[in-house]
């Protein structure tokens, strides 16, 4: 599998990344040749094999549903790069 | 020679006895900090002053007479993504070079609770990214034995300061061999439990099904005590496992009679430095004189494993790092023009190279059109790769082999090839994937560089890796060689 320049600006998108040119071409170039090494798992059959998240048999885990100690609001924003009000602050959603 | 060479038995009965302090300790671990870490650069932040005042505690403490834990006195690093309340946790990542946590991990309360004092924070590749410490974004670490060679990686300030001398023991994590393999190239022991055993509560995730902590030491008692002492349940954790924790220490019997040994001929076979293969052939042969049996086995899936494990580990790396967006802690950009524009640009500053290339691969494996092709097929390959050590358990208490297929690289050597410097951990890989434990302890060298042996246990079976570790140990020299810094 051959990445483009294009893919690679759309993987960064979703990625909240930002590249510049040169790292766009890096990049293209770099995950092709690791996506054609992974290309090697097609060789395996996998019909009917289950696929494996977790190797523990765990399922869902709960606990009672008690009212915990929790930490106070200034130490949460302790290293908020900005707060307001007991709340995290951000720029602008929208221009 | 430093006073951690007493070992662990003989620091505890001078303390007793009154000949030692752990102030005394504590400032041998500074003292060594302060004279070999400007060459080995393990440590990225030393607690001096929090380090004196805890021991100055746990003397007031010895002198009471009240009863002492497990790892009294005994100074220890902790590796940097493992978060310390009040002392600053980076992940060697520029993101979080300011980081202050305001709580501390599981692992590192027990450590506490232990009487242990934790000198200061190690170094590591970026995020636990790599294996060589060259992706740390401060500085990276050296290999004590020769300062050229890289210590391996990720938790590659956890084997050097322990291999230098720096700390009687450290804390490392492992996702695809990132204790076991920096072990291997530092002449010390490093072991990864059981997926689950280990709580990964305050471990800042890179691939949450596979992560955990595990300890890095100078013996195999020492890493039994120390696993004792950070194994068990935790509620804030739920993927760990509830199992009964037993005792470690005591499974040390130094017997392996009948001990069944499985050796998979891919673990041996092309890509493995010949020498290096001759010194883990030999020390199979040790096992074999102490009264085990050895055979070749095949793993028929080792192959596969890199390619799963990357597609794997990205996958879940790229979901895991969404959380650093500036807004809550770490870095944040200077101007962004709008919420989306901050986001872009303080990830794109605060992260390095390796980090942003695993990102891409796991956001690629896992976008629309692709999830099936990578992701799933990795996770199917995943089932496969499990199967193959269910079936050699059946027959074999322990799986043996190299902890990686040569020694300790030249820093600068692998460093323009992602794919390349990849497969140094094609060793450790399969072993993660499978959620097995494992250790890698000193089984040789090769010019004048460790070479680590790699033993394979059943899930929680720890006691028998320990057991077959110390037994090795007890007929060997390797681990007492230190180098020459």
């Amino acid at each position: 599998m051959k990445i483009t320049v294009e893919q690679v600006e759309h993987v960064a998108k979703l990625a909240r990344l930002k590249i510049d040119e040169a790292e766009k071409e890096m990049f293209a170039e770099q995950l092709s040749a690791i996506l054609q090494y992974a290309e090697k798992l097609e060789e395996l059959n996998t019909e009917g094999v289950e696929p494996t998240t977790h190797v523990l048999p765990l399922h869902s885990v709960m606990r009672e549903d008690e009212v915990q100690e929790s930490l106070p609001i200034e130490r949460v924003l302790h290293n908020a790069p900005e707060d307001e009000d007991g709340q995290f602050r951000v720029p602008a959603v929208l221009d | 020679m430093t006073l951690f060479d007493l070992g662990l038995r003989e620091i505890q009965s001078r303390l007793q006895a009154g000949e030692l302090s752990v102030t005394e300790l504590v400032k041998e671990s500074l003292h060594k900090v302060g004279e070999r870490d400007e060459k080995v650069k393990a440590f990225l932040t030393v607690d001096e002053a929090g380090a004196l005042a805890a021991a100055a505690k746990l003397d007031e403490k010895l002198a009471s007479g009240a009863e002492r834990g497990l790892l009294f006195g005994l100074p220890a690093g902790v590796k940097d993504n493992i978060v310390t309340e009040g002392l600053r946790t980076t992940c060697a990542s520029q993101f979080l070079r300011n980081f202050d946590p305001v709580y501390d991990a599981t692992v590192v309360k027990k450590l506490r609770d232990a009487d242990s004092v934790t000198i200061g924070k190690l170094n590591m590749d970026e995020f636990a990214m790599g294996g060589s410490n060259e992706n740390s974004s401060f500085y990276p670490v050296r290999n004590p034995w020769n300062l050229d060679r890289v210590p391996g990686g990720s938790s590659g300030g956890s084997a050097a300061s322990v291999a230098a001398g720096e700390v009687y023991f450290s804390l490392g994590s492992d996702t695809g061999g990132s204790i076991r393999q920096p072990a291997s190239y530092c002449g010390v022991v490093g072991l990864k439990p059981t997926y689950g055993l280990v709580s990964r509560f305050g471990l800042v995730a890179f691939a949450s099904s596979l992560d955990q902590i595990g300890p890095v030491t100078r013996t195999v008692e020492d890493a039994a005590y120390v696993l004792q002492a950070i194994a068990g349940h935790d509620d804030r954790d739920s993927t760990s496992a509830n199992v009964q924790v037993p005792d470690y220490v005591s499974a040390l019997t130094g017997d392996v009679k009948g001990l069944r040994i499985a050796v998979p001929k891919e673990y041996i076979g092309e890509g493995v430095d010949p020498k290096v293969k001759e010194s883990v052939m030999a020390a199979i042969r040790q096992l074999e004189a102490l009264g085990a049996t050895w055979e070749e086995v095949s793993m028929p899936h080792t192959e596969y494993a890199l390619a799963a494990y990357y597609l794997l580990s990205s996958s879940e790396a790229s979901s895991n790092l969404a959380r650093f967006d500036g807004v809550r802690y770490g870095v944040r950009a200077d101007n962004p023009d709008n919420l989306l524009d901050l986001y872009l640009k303080s990830r794109s500053e605060g992260f390095g190279d390796e980090v942003k290339r695993r990102i891409m691969l796991g956001t690629y494996a896992l976008s629309s059109g692709y999830y099936d092709a990578y992701y799933l097929k990795a996770q199917k390959v995943r089932t496969l790769i499990k199967q193959d050590f269910d079936n050699v358990f059946e027959k074999f208490d322990v799986i043996v082999g190299p902890t990686a297929p040569t020694t300790a690289f030249a820093i600068g050597s692998q460093s323009d090839d992602p794919l390349t410097m990849y497969l140094n951990d094609i060793l450790t890989i399969p072993v993660s994937l499978a959620g097995v434990p494992a250790i890698s302890i000193p089984c040789g060298f090769v010019d004048e560089m460790p070479v680590g042996l790699q033993i394979i246990g059943k899930p929680f079976d720890e006691q028998t890796v320990l057991r077959v570790s110390h037994a090795f140990e007890q007929h060997t020299d390797h681990h007492t060689r230190r180098p020459q810094i």
